[in-house]
């Protein structure tokens, strides 16, 4: 932390860095059309995500956010208690209760429907309506469009393009879904044109196309086996659905191209989040590594949930401190229960000391990963943020504004 | 009629007790805890990882788990159980090794697990079912898969039983929901931390679990901090007089922003489990925020003993 340095210069010089990494956060919100968040789930990705499309908006450009699975109290605070399909534009008293956004800002948010925004895809790129409903009835689809693992994630991505597409807002952020296997969401596109293409097609759809005569011993047994271990009409769901769906590789494989460019575009900008601890800097870890394979760079990083800092002496002097005086208090004097009241002071001083040392390891190893993208700390500031209120005060703190 | 001791393995009093809660909560330590604990009151317990992420073993300072058993402490010994073990496995219990090789070759797993979802979660709960019916172990720990996916995985048997209906998954799915809902082979164990939406999200988990026939056991809350009083540098300066000791200007500072700190966070967690305790009338175990640097077998000894000694103040029907 600040050794060899005054308390003062410390303080000084750690503001100063705020202000720097704040002005570098806003700018990368003006110059994107595209922001993408990640981390792990408990991280407070939702509501940065949330904060970050309301500066935005307050700057004057017209945002709206995406949002996954937000927590019960802040989906009400942006007004998307449901699924839905189309963003909503929040009332700008509630955001801006002072009247001081730029001219033109607005926000909105929509709460993700996988189900939905998949139907919807299919509509578009189906032959007709008969296609379509064909598919859309489907048991096997209505399992991929609500259970694929990467479903989400890859409509998340879909939303992401068809709003920034129609071109009606300047920023489109979303917040990725926590997914086990990180960056799924990324290749989820190509994931599932992969599986929709793949052999399994073939084999699968063999028996619609020529009947059962013509495909061959070994596929014959196979699908006989597979009905056996889970029953014929699983089985004769999947055979529809790839049947239904032929002739509609080539649309979805081509959108599927256009949102991974999208993607890979300077425009958009991929933002982790991480809370100070372990794990969380692990999975940034992992997915700044996954990012980097893909020749897409961290835009910026942003940890949350930071226990205070101080800038006096060492843990290690203000636990001695707490000892002795803790073996003074011992013995019984007028000034016994003070001592014991100041011992319990340095201890809990030295306990928060050793905590801080050990979230700025960890935030040097996000450092140290991200290069010279700005890293945005935020203090743990109360109660989880479920109003406005909470979340200008989380914008402050992420995008801190020297006064003038 | 009510009995005036509990102990810790009369608390998880079930063959398997599967630790749930949200990614981040702790739920991988409280899993060691809980299973050193129960290996300290003399039961044999294995803690099986259904992710294989490794953070289990790291806790037991032991090399990354597999398929094999381990042992990582006495009584206590470690197992990875993942779908696609279990489905090989499966499939060679039932003589179709040949399948699995068909299903991986041509890539169909995720076909196979699409048409029937939930097939991935039973096959892990069915594999731990065949444990549990072995009779290895007296408790068997699993440490659940992490984020939301709780109520899915444990809601997969009662989901397949409506979509599979002949053949032998549809046996596993209905052994496997049998499993779940006799309380005296499984229970569930809820982590979480004091804080509103953990809290919000542990009751409605809780309140699924219960329209699912599934018992939960205990509601682990962790990460709980000390109380103390809110002070001002006035007072820590008085205090200094009084004692004859000279405490710097910008130390008196931070000494007066940790104390009020921990005031801040304890009244807010405080806030919380009370929130908690209203919402659910289970027993708790409150779990402290360590403060220490790394998580390892001494601060797991620690935990498993405010288990135990929690457990004992509980009051419990006999």
């Amino acid at each position: 932390m600040s050794s060899g340095h005054t308390a003062a210069d410390g303080a000084a010089s750690d503001l100063a860095s705020a202000y720097d990494t704040g002005e570098a956060l806003t700018a990368l919100v003006r110059r994107s059309n595209t922001l993408v968040f990640c981390g792990s789930g408990g991280v407070g990705k939702t509501t940065t995500a949330a904060v970050a499309t309301m500066h935005a908006a307050r700057m004057g450009l017209s945002a709206v956010v995406v949002t996954i699975d937000p927590a019960r109290r802040l989906a009400q605070a942006l007004g998307v208690t449901e699924l839905g399909d189309l963003p909503r534009l929040i009332d700008p008293h509630l955001w801006d209760p002072d009247g001081e956004r730029a001219p033109g800002g607005s926000l909105a948010a929509v709460m993700l429907d996988a189900k939905s925004t998949f139907d919807n895809l299919v509509q578009k790129y189906s032959a007709g309506p008969e296609q379509a409903e064909r598919i859309i009835d489907n048991r096997f689809y209505s399992n991929i469009s609500s259970a694929l693992s990467g479903t989400q994630e890859y409509m998340a991505m879909e939303k992401l393009y068809e709003l920034h597409e129609e071109g009606e807002y300047d920023l489109v952020v979303v917040d990725t879904p926590p997914s086990r296997n990180a960056l799924e969401f990324l290749d989820a596109p190509n994931r599932l044109t992969r599986f929709l293409e793949g052999r399994a097609f073939r084999v699968l759809t063999a028996p619609a196309r020529g009947g059962m005569r013509v495909i061959n011993r070994a596929a014959r047994l196979f699908l006989r086996t597979v009905s056996r271990v889970l029953g014929s009409e699983v089985l004769e769901d999947v055979v529809e659905f790839f049947a239904a769906f032929e002739g509609m590789y080539e649309g979805f494989h081509e959108r599927a191209s256009r949102v991974r460019e999208l993607l890979s575009s300077e425009q958009t900008a991929f933002v982790l989040v991480a809370s100070p601890r372990r794990d969380a800097i692990e999975e940034a870890e992992y997915f700044a590594e996954e990012l980097a394979a893909m020749s897409l760079p961290v835009a910026a990083a942003v940890v949350n949930r930071l226990h205070p800092r101080f800038h006096t002496s060492l843990a290690e002097a203000t636990r001695l401190r707490a000892e002795g005086l803790a073996r003074d208090s011992d013995d019984t004097g007028d000034g016994a229960t003070a001592v014991a009241r100041l011992s319990d002071l340095y201890a809990n001083l030295a306990s928060f000391q050793e905590v801080a040392f050990r979230e700025e390891a960890q935030l040097e190893r996000l450092r140290k990963l991200i290069g010279d993208a700005p890293l945005a700390r935020v203090p743990f500031l109360g109660d989880d943020v479920h109003d406005f209120a909470t979340l200008r005060l989380l914008e402050d703190n992420l995008f801190p504004q020297e006064p003038t | 009629m009510l009995r005036e001791v509990m102990d810790l393995p009369s608390l998880l009093d079930s063959r398997v007790c599967i630790v749930s809660g949200k990614g981040g909560v702790g739920k991988t330590t409280v899993s060691a805890a809980l299973a050193l604990g129960c290996a300290a009151a003399g039961r044999r317990v294995l803690l099986v990882d259904v992710e294989g992420k490794g953070g289990l073993s790291a806790l037991f300072g032991a090399s990354p788990l597999g398929y094999e058993t381990t042992t990582l402490a006495p009584g206590v010994d470690g197992r990875v159980v993942t779908p696609d073990e279990a489905l090989l496995e499966f499939l060679a219990d039932h003589n179709l090794t040949w399948l699995s090789k068909r299903l991986q070759s041509m890539n169909l797993i995720d076909v196979v697990a699409s048409a029937a979802p939930g097939i991935k979660d039973i096959l892990v709960l069915g594999k731990v079912k065949q444990i549990e019916r072995s009779g290895a172990y007296d408790l068997i720990i699993v440490d659940a898969p992490a984020a939301g996916h709780t109520l899915t995985f444990l809601g997969s048997a009662q989901g397949l039983l409506e979509a599979v209906r002949v053949g032998p998954v549809l046996t596993q799915a209905r052994e496997v929901n049998e499993l779940l809902t006799d309380p005296a082979r499984c229970k569930v164990v809820l982590v979480t931390l004091p804080e509103e939406t953990p809290v919000n999200e542990t009751s409605e988990t809780a309140d699924a679990l219960v329209d699912m026939g599934i018992q939960i056991a205990a509601v682990v809350v962790n990460g709980w901090y000390p109380g103390g009083p809110s002070v001002t540098v006035e007072d820590v300066t008085r205090d200094a007089a009084s004692a004859g000791i000279v405490v710097p200007e910008v130390e008196a500072e931070s000494l007066v922003e940790a104390a009020n700190f921990r005031a801040m966070r304890h009244e807010l967690q405080l806030h919380q489990l009370g929130r908690l305790e209203d919402l659910l009338a289970l027993p708790f175990i409150v779990l402290p925020f360590l403060f220490t640097a790394a998580l390892g077998r001494e601060e797991l000894d620690v935990l498993a003993a405010e288990c135990a000694s929690q457990a004992a103040t509980l009051e419990g029907a006999a």
